[in-house]
């Protein structure tokens, strides 16, 4: 089972999803739904002996298998996993459990094909993360696109249309001047495989030329500023469940084809203009960290801040270059990238969370907006409870998992310059303004309307979903070498290619 | 039984989070009673533990210690640990938080009882002294940092406690984002420690000072400033915030939207002590910067005198009380400027048994007024409350600085000190703490002589239900009340004038600050050093301060009233606090507000998403209509075209 057991990740997640789609109408909803469990449990649990037999100490790719597709231009069904592949494999299956439990409820018509939705999702997304044939690569890529636009064309809330049709066409205008790249490299090298790319010997400004229709694409799905509009209309219109997968998993796949792509193949590109991307993720943490004090709606609040967090990650990845440029030191930008991936790991517990909450409290009474609230923790004291540990882990406070990215972050920026830095800390004060100035209005005060006495606190299922992510949040807080520890060879390999040259020598 | 310090310290910290984590999770199903008895009896083992771990390594023979207990991150270079350091200075700070914080759980058993969220109260204090023992005990700048942030983390939970009040929630933010404001400055002290030393380990960074001395950093083009000079002022600013320095002292007023417990306990003894600890503990840092501690001697001493000031206008009990807190942690780091750690440390300890004393009897008189804190509606309550009234008497002497009470000696010692200290901005510290000498003791007796005599002025309801508080509140006052007596005279001489002192070589000073050493060729015993203190000038203007407070407010309560319409400009300064909140809400709140409006409507809404995302489609939209156009459907129009088309083509082929 060992060597196919990737395969089994991707598939039985898409097959899963296909068999649900059978129980037919809203009549078997509870089949639909036990199905679904059924197969996310399946997934969690093949990840144990993914983990197990993951071998941390080295760099080339586990679980290797390669099947020829299309002889005719060397396009293979090829995947493997390394420590990045992994950590972002095992968040999927995580998140998409995590999904599928908090929608048991809030979900009510069309259950079947919101179950498929988000197994095929599942399964394309674990895809993304294996894929190490770039084609394959594209075609998961593009693939989560539809069931995601579904989803929130379907489940989504009253301007729904808009925003799907927006988030198709922003995603996808990106992933398509991609494509193009994809196909140089081809022309390159050969062949679509990625490691076959990395080797590749590139000029500058081919290197540029990739490097901006790479940038494209995955900037876009970060995202970064300014192309970053279409989170916040695809977070507030897409269902509970949609805004998780959304702000967990999808915008972990820009970063991640960051990390794939555009270090390994353009090393050159990336140092010369790594100030840009230094540039953006800056803004994005001060300025859409003093925009998110302005949302009066809670899932936009979210999403901005989304899009802040972010902003460490994308720092994280292209600060190296400075920061060795600095020391002289490789072993000194290891903190810069970990950071950055520790970031992204923990933002999905944190924000999903949120989202999660802000779904049970949606559900209840039909609005998003903050000024419908007030003096929730009344009634609701354990979700106030839960919120407020998810709160705190997105102000970034110490013991919780958001510390740990921005705090590695932060450490590393310094030695690239005091002012990135400087401006990257001001989130101590901004994500504590906007996080906390919005806890405050929905849940504490006395009780504001009479919507608002009419809600009960959560139980069960929900509760049991909470502890889950809590669990995760503090554990990764406390013990964050436990995730270190899996991607440190991985990150050193990477460290290796991303700054050695690549120049065509005359 | 025989404990090793390494057992005993994990006893003093696991302790209080079990207790914690029991109450929190389980409260509801334990009930009331057997919740404050965990509570309690778990900060019980852990002050215990803590005496045993003072006793062994501060007059004991064990060694002082550092060690790790687990990896938390390892990466690259880098590598952060989880540890503590057992020295003299963690373990006293440890026995004074655990002492002070099973004082208050004690008290509150009495203060919060009937409260709905008496449970959760008891696990919030249990998790803040946790947090604070992680943040002393600490061996470096990870946990130090982890620690800091946990107490403020529990500080607004528990600020805004009873989360119905609106005042309480804007307190609890207000102090939750001054506090980061500070923790900005921290985080960027930290981040350069770790570039510069590439450890966070308190021994290796101390022992790697030499090398760095001299090195310099350029933050501007063209200057080069002094990198110890520059870590040492963000530290600070990080200190700044938690032990409510000016400007960022702001939050400590409003923090007393709490339960009057937690002002005890955090807003007086504990949380705003983390700061003047910090300092100590760096004090191998900022010895080598001449300039940081002209910083701290003058923001210190300024704090020291004009927030003492404000405390003269406030008619809210726990609001005199606060700012006083305010001017005494002035005191503390003005001492520190002065390189007088010890003194420092040693106000530290005094003042957070006379402080916690003086907010605890607060509360006494506050819950006997039935929740009225306004000292106009009271007065007299000698009569009703003698134990209350006893022991607040020996909490205001102490704070006033007679002798023989603890605040005498440790104040004394950091006003001698910044009188004997060289650097910059001596001089003018020295006026403004001895200046504020008169002033504590005008505010604290104003108080005093306002609950306590003064005719009665509360209304006969009131009146009837007057009664001395139950003895789980009155004992933990005469609990303090005796250290608040005797700490001062029996431990001055091992604390200050001893070689080694009692801190041993937790704290460093260079010869060249070393003012505490002049200071104990000067001291022959405590007999004479209390008789010589009944000769100096901070002595006779304390006596100076009560008696003006004996005189306008017992004697002839008509002054204040005439005072404020003479000097209305001053009176009215001192009632707006010198305008910092208004300032802050005004200019800084505001304008954050206009410019992320701004940013989201013009910016992100109108140009971004409307001209150039939705403008895009827009104009493909618009492009596609024009194009349209020309699809009439009519054959001669298309037929036209194409002629039009051959005759061009024609043209352009003859020429």
């Amino acid at each position: 089972m060992h060597n196919i057991l990737l395969s089994l990740l991707i598939w039985i997640p898409i097959i899963g999803g296909g068999l649900v789609l059978f129980t037919g109408n809203d009549k078997n909803a509870k089949q639909a739904r036990v199905i679904g469990l059924i197969v996310s449990c399946l997934t969690l649990l093949l990840c144990i002996p993914l983990v197990r037999g993951f071998d941390p100490h080295i760099y080339t790719m586990q679980f290797r298998e390669t099947v020829v597709w299309i002889p005719a231009y060397n396009i293979n069904y090829d995947i493997g996993i390394d420590g990045i592949s992994l950590t972002l494999i095992l968040l999927t299956a995580f998140t998409t459990f995590i999904v599928i439990l908090s929608s048991w409820k809030t979900i009510r018509i069309r259950v079947a094909q919101f179950m498929a939705a988000f197994l095929i999702m599942q399964g394309l997304m674990i895809g993304v993360f294996a894929a190490i044939d770039s084609i394959l690569f594209y075609v998961f890529w593009e693939g989560i696109l539809i069931p995601m636009y579904l989803s929130i064309g379907i489940w989504g809330s009253v301007n729904r249309s808009y925003a799907s049709i927006k988030f198709f066409l922003y995603t996808f205008f990106g992933s398509a001047i991609m494509l193009v790249a994809l196909l140089y490299l081809y022309s390159q090298s050969g062949s679509f495989s990625i490691l076959s790319f990395y080797e590749v010997k590139l000029s500058q400004s081919a290197q540029n030329w990739i490097f901006l229709a790479f940038f494209l694409a995955f900037a876009v799905k970060v995202p970064m500023w300014p192309v970053h509009t279409w989170l916040p209309d695809a977070h507030t219109e897409a269902p509970a469940g949609g805004s998780v997968v959304l702000a967990a998993l999808m915008l972990k796949m820009g970063v991640y084809g960051f990390l794939r792509f555009s270090l390994p193949i353009v090393p050159d590109a990336c140092r010369s203009l790594d100030w840009l991307i230094i540039l953006l993720s800056l803004i994005a943490i001060a300025y859409i960290g003093l925009v998110a004090i302005a949302q009066q709606d809670m899932k936009k609040l979210i999403a901005y801040s989304s899009i802040a967090h972010m902003g460490f990650a994308t720092l994280g990845c292209f600060m190296i270059f400075k920061i060795i440029d600095k020391t002289g030191n490789l072993g000194d930008a290891y903190m810069s990238l970990e950071g950055g991936m520790v970031q992204m790991i923990s933002h999905a517990f944190s924000s999903g969370a949120m989202f999660v909450v802000v779904g049970i409290l949606y559900d209840k009474l039909h609005t998003r907006l903050i000024g419908d609230y007030g003096g929730v923790a009344n009634k609701m004291p354990i979700l106030a409870a839960f919120f407020m540990l998810f709160a705190m882990a997105n102000v970034g406070l110490p013991g919780t998992s958001g510390f740990v990215g921005e705090f590695m972050v932060i450490l590393s920026g310094i030695q690239a310059s005091f002012w990135i830095t400087f401006f990257a800390a001001t989130t101590l004060i901004l994500s504590a303004s906007y996080t906390l100035w919005m806890y405050k209005r929905v849940f504490f005060g006395k009780v504001a309307n009479d919507n608002v006495e009419s809600l009960t606190d959560i139980r069960g299922l929900d509760i049991l979903v909470f502890s889950l992510l809590g669990f995760m949040t503090l554990f990764l807080g406390i013990y964050p070498q436990a995730v270190l520890n899996l991607l440190h060879t991985t990150i050193g390999h990477l460290l290796d290619i991303s700054t050695y040259t690549k120049l065509v020598s005359l | 039984m025989n404990l090793s310090a390494q057992q005993l310290s994990f006893i003093v910290i696991l302790a209080p989070l079990l207790g914690s984590l029991f109450t929190g999770f389980l409260g509801k199903a334990l009930g009331t009673k057997a919740s404050h008895r965990i509570a309690v009896t778990g900060l019980g083992i852990a002050f215990i533990a803590a005496l045993f771990l003072c006793h062994a390594i501060t007059f004991g023979n064990t060694p002082p210690r550092s060690f790790n207990i687990y990896t938390w991150a390892l990466s690259g270079t880098f590598q952060f640990n989880i540890g503590f350091t057992l020295d003299s200075l963690s373990t006293i700070m440890a026995v004074l938080v655990t002492f002070i914080s099973f004082l208050v759980h004690i008290y509150s058993i009495g203060y919060m009882a009937g409260d709905p969220g008496y449970q959760r109260f008891f696990s919030y204090i249990s998790l803040f002294t946790f947090a604070m023992l992680l943040l002393v005990l600490s061996n470096n700048f990870l946990q130090l940092f982890i620690g800091w942030e946990g107490v403020g983390l529990v500080s607004y939970l528990l600020i805004g406690f009873w989360f119905k009040r609106d005042s309480a929630n804007a307190g609890s933010f207000k102090a939750f984002i001054v506090n980061r404001i500070g923790d900005f400055g921290f985080l960027l002290g930290i981040a350069l420690v770790l570039a510069y030393f590439g450890t966070l380990n308190y021994e290796q960074v101390f022992a790697e000072i030499p090398v760095l001395a001299n090195a310099t950093i350029r933050l501007f083009p063209g200057t080069d400033w002094s990198l110890i000079t520059v870590i040492c002022i963000l530290l600070f600013i990080g200190a700044m915030g938690k032990s409510a320095q000016m400007p960022l002292h702001v939050w400590l007023p409003e923090s007393m939207e709490g339960p009057t417990p937690i002002s005890a306990l955090i807003h007086a003894a504990t949380m705003v002590t983390a700061g003047i600890f910090m300092i100590c503990r760096m004090s191998p840092l900022y010895e080598h910067s001449p300039t940081a501690l002209s910083v701290v001697l003058v923001v210190g001493a300024t704090g020291a005198l004009f927030t003492g000031l404000i405390g003269i206008v406030q008619y809210d009990i726990k609001r005199v009380v606060a700012y006083s807190t305010l001017s005494q942690l002035g005191y503390m780091v003005a001492g520190l400027g002065a390189s007088a750690y010890s003194a420092s440390l040693f106000h530290l300890a005094t003042h957070a048994c006379f402080k916690a004393l003086l907010f605890l009897g607060a509360g006494s008189v506050i819950m006997g007024m039935h929740h009225d804190q306004d000292m106009r509606n009271m007065g007299g309550l000698r009569r009703y409350m003698p134990i209350t009234y006893t022991t607040f008497l020996i909490g205001s002497l102490a704070l006033a600085a007679i002798p023989p009470f603890a605040g005498y000696y440790s104040k004394d010692a950091i006003i001698e000190a910044i009188g004997l200290t060289q650097i910059p901005g001596a001089t003018y510290a020295y006026i403004c703490v001895l200046l504020g000498a008169f002033v504590t003791a005008l505010y604290t007796f104003r108080a005093f002589f306002l609950v306590f005599h003064t005719q009665e002025r509360m209304d006969e309801h009131t009146r009837e239900h007057l009664h001395e508080s139950p003895s789980v509140v009155w004992l933990p006052l005469v609990c303090l009340a005796v250290p608040s007596i005797v700490l001062g005279f029996l431990f001055i001489k091992p604390m200050l004038y001893t070689e080694p002192g009692l801190l041993g070589s937790s704290v460093i000073t260079l010869p060249a600050y070393d003012v505490l050493s002049k200071m104990a060729e000067e001291y022959h015993g405590i007999a004479a050093a209390t008789w010589q203190g009944l000769l100096g000038a901070p002595f006779w203007l304390s006596v100076f301060g009560i008696f003006c407070a004996w005189y306008a407010y017992q004697k002839a309560p008509e002054t204040p009233a005439k005072l404020a319409r003479r000097f209305s400009i001053f009176y009215r300064i001192l009632v707006n606090k010198y305008g910092f909140d208004d300032f802050n809400q005004t200019v800084i709140v505001r304008s954050v507000r206009n410019l992320s409006s701004w940013f989201y409507f013009i910016v992100d809404t109108k140009c971004i998403d409307n001209y150039v995302v939705n403008g895009t489609g827009r104009m493909i939209s618009f492009l596609s209509r024009l194009t349209r156009q020309a699809q009439t459907g009519y054959l001669y129009h298309y037929a036209f075209v194409m002629i039009l088309g051959v005759l061009i083509f024609l043209c352009w082929l003859m020429i």
